[in-house]
């Protein structure tokens, strides 16, 4: 029904505007033409929006009432004999019971006055929905009316459009920023909770961490300990590690597709640098798993090096990888935009093209490649796929990249996948990981377009 | 200008004569182009110019927009192997050396052969800095000392040492248009040149800091050979001792500055210095 319902709204709203057209057209043709405020498109959008949107709207907020409302009625439908003596929890099975039936799933023998509520409930389901398609019609075709008598000539049809248009806009914007609020706050509240259970210090100060503690009485597991540094320093290691990697090769790409490379190569180069950067994580992960690690294994045995099989030098060697095109195409912006004249002023001096780049273009371009860095980092931080797929899970407090270490983005999901319950603090640990997780990468992130933002300016 | 731009276009190859009108004292020649012809991919810029620039003199090119003024100045001191798809072809001598000769590096031409753009543009570092960024490249100063000696010399050099004395090492981008102009030159001097090229160099300025910059070029004729590309008729005949008039690619007239205001021997040369086009 609430398909049919949009689709009737589609076809009335393109109907208002072919008559808000039609009639505005019958005056823009005639005598006084000059008179007219709108174009006879305005005036059929301006009709078409006020005969689309509140029936929208009303559709909306009707498919999502009607559920509560019908349960409602039909629980205070129950006769009285029925519904004595039992909880609100039984009453909730019931009702469950009663939907069930009315859908058509069957289970046991169903009491009699279950039967009779789920027939009720089907026939007012039928009539609820029927009378939304009414209503909305109906509100359509009273809109779509009253609107008609409002085209005239002076009417102000194309700013009316303007206004409903912008509104539509600053709506959408509103949901994305409200939604980000509403994730922050169940971070927080979340988190919180945590911290009734764990003392803050203890969490962002402690140096163990082992929180697989029992959910229910009977497993077996450690007492717990919630200390988070070892898993940060574990996201740091690999963070580093994969910075390590990036940098020079992302800076050093960028560096020799401005000043040295000819056209033919930069052609070639540059798409390969997008494909780099459009395969997805978890392929990182499997190219991690499947040939960084072992080969690192291998390595490190010859060596004689002791090496985990998930080191952090594998986990953090690939991520590098993913962020290098983060690193190269950014520094590539920040190197292109130092104007050309600083590039002759310099080669006029007799600079050398490398002596250019070293005390010229790169010292220019720094702020630029810092901002690029830095949001690599935080990419790097919270990236989750390879690390979940190449990195370990216990948490070691090491800088050793061969020992295995843990990340914060592992350990959260490893908290939340299995056996969770909603008041444990292995659960509500990861809250508080992602909190802290989310406030540095926003910090970077920050910090990195405020860096960006400031040598924008100063050239301009 | 339009009729003049069908006639030579009409020509087949322009082999035309430029008119030399020699000076009445000769100075000896500091730089020598010979039939200089420059492409831009396809395109024709150049169509031959020859011409000789007397040492410790200013000469002066004018000429139309897109006449091929600045590049035939950046053929002095191949700035243009830098633009993609260009090429140079015929000869240019520096005190009788070939400039284009494999034996010869650029690196040690530009040295010899400086340049000011027509925008001024300082490094994004310290007034210090950019002056001292040539003799640092080049190796000119064996101690920090003997550094900062130059420094202070080049900047005194283009009148500039007083108005930032206090304030070296504050970025040279936060000078106005006019003392950025003329740390430029003050840091192309540092080097040492035999030659400044100098294009358009006080299009970007206020009449003030062009008188200015106009001052120093004549106290610097003494030490240097300079060769300025100007718009302004009035500025070509206050700082320059020749000047030459290109048109359409090709070097139409050059001669004695006064000579070529006041009596040139070309009808285009007279149209252009009277207005009536470019
Ligand atoms: N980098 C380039 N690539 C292609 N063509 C160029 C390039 N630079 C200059 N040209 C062309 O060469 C011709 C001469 O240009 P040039 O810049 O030397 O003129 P100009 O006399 O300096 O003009 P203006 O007075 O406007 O500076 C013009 O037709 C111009 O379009
Ligand atoms: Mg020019």
């Amino acid at each position: 029904m609430v398909g049919y319902s949009l689709l009737l709204i589609v076809i009335l709203s393109l109907v208002a505007y072919y008559v808000g057209r039609g009639s505005a057209r019958r005056f823009a043709g005639g005598a006084g033409s000059d008179k007219v405020h709108s174009l006879p498109g305005y005036h059929g959008a301006f009709i078409a929006v006020w005969v689309g949107i509140p029936a929208f709207v009303l559709v909306v907020l009707w498919a999502s009432f009607q559920g509560a409302m019908l349960d409602n009625l039909v629980i205070s439908s129950l006769p009285q004999a029925f519904t004595d003596g039992k909880s609100p929890a039984e009453l909730n099975l019931a009702l469950s019971e009663i939907r069930n039936l009315a859908s058509g799933r069957i289970f046991g023998e169903p009491a009699p006055e279950i039967r009779a509520a789920a027939e009720r409930l089907l026939a007012w389901q039928h009539i609820a929905s029927w009378a939304m398609v009414v209503v909305a019609a109906a509100l359509m075709i009273l809109v779509l009316v009253f609107a008609r008598t409002r085209i005239a000539p002076r009417f102000r049809a194309r700013n009316n459009v303007e206004r409903v248009l912008s509104a539509l806009m600053v709506f959408c914007s509103v949901v994305a920023i409200l939604t980000t609020v509403g994730i922050i706050v169940s971070l927080l509240y979340e988190s919180i909770a945590f911290f009734r259970l764990v003392p803050i210090h203890e969490f962002l100060f402690g140096l163990k961490w082992e929180p697989q503690i029992a959910i229910r009485a009977d497993q077996v597991a450690g007492a717990g300990a919630f200390g988070a540094v070892p898993v940060f320093a574990g996201t740091l290691l690999i963070s580093a590690i994969a910075l390590i990697v990036a940098i020079p090769i992302g800076l050093f790409t960028a560096i020799y597709l401005v000043e040295y490379a000819d056209d033919r190569v930069r052609n070639v180069v540059k798409p390969i640098m997008e494909i780099l950067a459009g395969i997805p994580t978890v392929v990182f992960g499997f190219f991690a798993v499947l040939t960084v690690a072992p080969a690192i294994r291998e390595a490190g045995g010859l060596m004689g090096i002791a090496t985990s099989p998930n080191s952090a030098l594998a986990a953090g060697f690939v991520m590098g990888i993913m962020i290098i095109p983060f690193i190269s195409s950014l520094s590539d912006d920040a190197l292109r935009s130092v104007p050309r004249a600083m590039r002759d002023g310099s080669l006029a001096m007799g600079a050398t093209a490398s002596e250019t780049m070293t005390k010229v273009l790169l010292p220019a371009a720094l702020p630029g490649i810092m901002g690029g860095i830095l949001l690599a980092a935080s990419r790097a931080i919270g990236e989750t796929m390879i690390v979940v797929m190449a990195a370990g899970l216990i948490a070691t407090l090491t800088i050793n990249p061969m020992d295995s270490v843990t990340t914060v983005t592992v350990q959260i999901v490893s908290m939340l996948i299995g056996d969770t319950s909603f008041d444990s603090p292995k659960t509500l640990a990861a809250f508080a990981l992602g909190l802290v997780l989310f406030i540095v990468t926003l910090g970077l992130n920050i910090l990195a377009l405020q860096i960006v933002k400031k040598y924008r300016e100063q050239y301009e | 200008m339009a009729d003049v731009a069908l006639a030579t276009r009409d020509v087949p190859t322009p082999e035309f004569q430029t008119v030399r009108t020699p000076d009445p004292h000769p100075r000896p020649t500091k730089v020598k182009a010979d039939n200089v012809k420059v492409f831009y991919g396809q395109k024709q810029a150049l169509n031959g110019v020859s011409i000789d620039i007397p040492v410790k003199s200013v000469t002066a090119f004018i000429g139309p927009s897109g006449c091929g003024k600045s590049t035939f100045l950046r053929c002095l001191n191949r700035m243009n192997d830098t633009i993609d798809g260009c090429r140079v072809e015929g000869e240019i001598l520096l005190d009788n050396r070939d400039i284009y000769d494999a034996s010869l590096d650029v690196v040690e031409l530009r040295a010899r052969v400086g340049m000011v753009f027509q925008k001024p543009n300082p490094f994004p570092k310290s007034i210090f800095d950019n002056v001292a960024y040539g003799p640092k490249i080049h190796g000119l100063a064996r101690s920090k000392a003997e550094l900062e000696e130059i420094v202070v010399s080049s900047l005194q050099k283009a009148s500039l040492f007083n108005e930032v004395k206090d304030r070296l090492h504050e970025p040279g981008t936060g000078l106005s248009g006019g003392q950025q102009q003329r740390l430029c030159i003050a840091r192309t001097i540092a080097v040492s040149p035999d030659v400044i090229l100098m294009d358009e160099p006080c299009s970007a300025l206020d009449p003030i800091a062009t008188a200015k910059v106009e001052e120093l070029i004549d106290e610097l004729r003494e030490n240097f050979t300079i060769v300025i590309v100007t718009h302004s008729m009035q500025q070509a005949a206050r700082v320059s001792q020749r000047t030459a008039f290109f048109h359409l690619g090709t070097l139409v007239e050059e001669g004695p500055t006064d000579h070529v205001f006041t009596n040139p021997s070309e009808r285009r040369t007279q149209d252009y210095i009277t207005g009536r086009f470019g």
